[in-house]
């Protein structure tokens, strides 16, 4: 299960990407093309392989001079979403 | 509806590079006219339909075949397609590409490798395929793939001969690493349509072989996607065809014609266009081939005034035309056609004798004419 101090990377074959066609941005993955709402993107933009869910938090946090606590359930529930949908790599930070 | 801004630009190209191929499924999706490599499009040419898709609007491109890799100049085509922003998806056989050919690939930035596994065992798999070994090529492909991190996904085709297996197929996919498995039904057109004999599951195949996807949802769950299509002939209500026709996708087949779906040839009164003669872009957005069931003025009742028609646009314009002899029907596996009946029964006789093993079934395997 996802904590402060997981991971997430974008496994190889997931990657970010403009849509200038239609405007935004979208995930695209394995027979997937996921358009992503703002807040999805700056999440997103955030997951490098290297900083962890908390730093991803602080970031957005502070960034947005948002609500911490809610920002780090949003953040969570998001990305354990697309990791059951095997799009999203989650490592325990050791 | 020629206005452009009206017509929304499509996510995805299923390129047919070449229909050659080492195997010969009997329910290959090929038309029964294969086309020859001397008919085949040049390099330059496919490369000029990948920018022109990408400036349409397309994000993802399916290089397919046959086997896509039986083209000597897969490589430089996949790295254009990266260099032009499109995810590609390799759709391949699994046979003459592991090894240098698949590492080649993979540098030059294949996004995802979707392998066709005619079963979980091999003599079965064999049997299916019409090659001696496939199997056991197959398993070698995976394990490289999955070696270099790319994602995989196991394309398994259901028929008579392995609906029984659903449960195990989905284990094996985990088993190799898969991320994502397709449990296919077969659709009957092209080679399929002429072996559907031979192919056709007992109704209580298809029962299991759907329970068997639920459970396995269930219990796989985070480990790999399940993709399943259902098959058509015990269906209640129709499958948006491709997403709607001329909606989310285009087929380019390897002579350059362009198809709102690959079955689409068999429409006899449709002529498609060419990419030789004409733009991807003119030819999604004007030509007469895509636009004759795009959206819903063409439908007749019971779809015209239904809440589903824009849903699951009618369904498949092949299958209406292969059943009702017109294509702007309903789609027969609708409940609400006419024709629904006649498809079941259709499926009823087909199955009227099983075989006492898969191995004993007789296909009339795909191979060129
Ligand atoms: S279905 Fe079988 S014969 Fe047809 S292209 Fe795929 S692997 Fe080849
Ligand atoms: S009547 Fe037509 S639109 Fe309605 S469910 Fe059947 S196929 Fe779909």
């Amino acid at each position: 299960m996802i904590g402060d101090g997981t991971i997430p990377a974008l496994p190889r074959g997931v990657r970010l990407r403009e849509d200038q066609a239609r405007g935004g941005f979208t995930l695209m993955a394995p027979e997937r093309v996921l358009k992503l709402d703002p807040i999805a993107n700056e999440v997103l933009k955030r997951v490098d392989g290297t900083a962890t869910i908390a730093m991803i938090v602080d970031d957005l946090a502070r960034t947005f001079a948002a609500d911490r606590t809610q920002i780090d359930s949003d953040v969570k529930s998001m990305l354990q979403g697309l990791a059951d949908k095997r799009l999203l790599d989650l490592t325990a930070d050791d | 509806m020629t206005d452009d801004m009206a017509i929304d630009p499509p996510l995805g190209l299923l390129a047919e590079l070449t229909h050659r191929c080492p195997l010969s499924c009997p329910y290959c999706s090929n038309p029964e006219n294969l086309d020859r490599r001397s008919g085949e499009l040049d390099t330059g040419t496919w490369k000029r339909v990948f920018t022109e898709a990408a400036a349409l609007g397309v994000m993802q491109v399916h290089l397919s075949g046959g086997e896509p890799t039986a083209r000597p100049d897969i490589v430089g085509i996949t790295a254009h397609c990266r260099d032009v922003g499109l995810y590609t998806n390799l759709i391949t056989s699994g046979i003459n590409v592991a090894g240098a050919k698949l590492d080649a690939l993979a540098d030059a930035g294949l996004d995802h490798v979707q392998i066709s596994f005619q079963g979980d065992i091999s003599d079965r798999a064999d049997h299916v395929s019409g090659m001696q070994g496939s199997h056991a090529r197959k398993l070698e492909l995976a394990a490289q793939v999955t070696g270099l991190g790319l994602p995989l996904t196991v394309n398994a085709v259901i028929h008579r001969g392995n609906a029984d297996r659903v449960r195990e197929m989905v284990q094996f996919a985990v088993d190799l690493g898969a991320r994502r498995i397709e449990i296919a039904h077969v659709q009957y057109y092209g080679w399929a349509l002429r072996n559907r004999d031979a192919l056709m599951p007992t109704a209580e195949q298809v029962r299991s072989s759907t329970a068997a996807v639920e459970q396995a949802r269930a219990d796989f769950a985070g480990r790999i996607v399940i993709d399943a299509v259902v098959p058509d002939y015990y269906a209640r209500r129709p499958k948006p065809c491709v997403g709607g026709w001329g909606r989310r996708s285009l087929n380019v087949t390897p002579a350059g014609k362009v198809l709102p779906c690959h079955a689409a040839e068999t429409i006899p009164h449709l002529t498609f266009p060419n990419v030789r003669d004409q733009s991807l872009s003119d030819i999604w957005h004007h030509s007469h081939a895509f636009n004759a069931y795009r959206g819903t003025d063409w439908m007749a009742e019971p779809c015209r005034s239904c809440d589903r028609r824009e849903v699951d646009f009618g369904g498949c314009r092949c299958q209406a035309l292969a059943m009702t002899g017109d294509a702007a029907a309903t789609d027969p596996a609708c409940q609400l056609s006419a024709f629904h009946a006649r498809m079941i029964e259709l499926a009823e006789t087909a199955v009227a004798e099983v075989e006492a093993s898969p191995l004993d079934t007789e296909y009339d395997y795909r191979r060129f004419l």
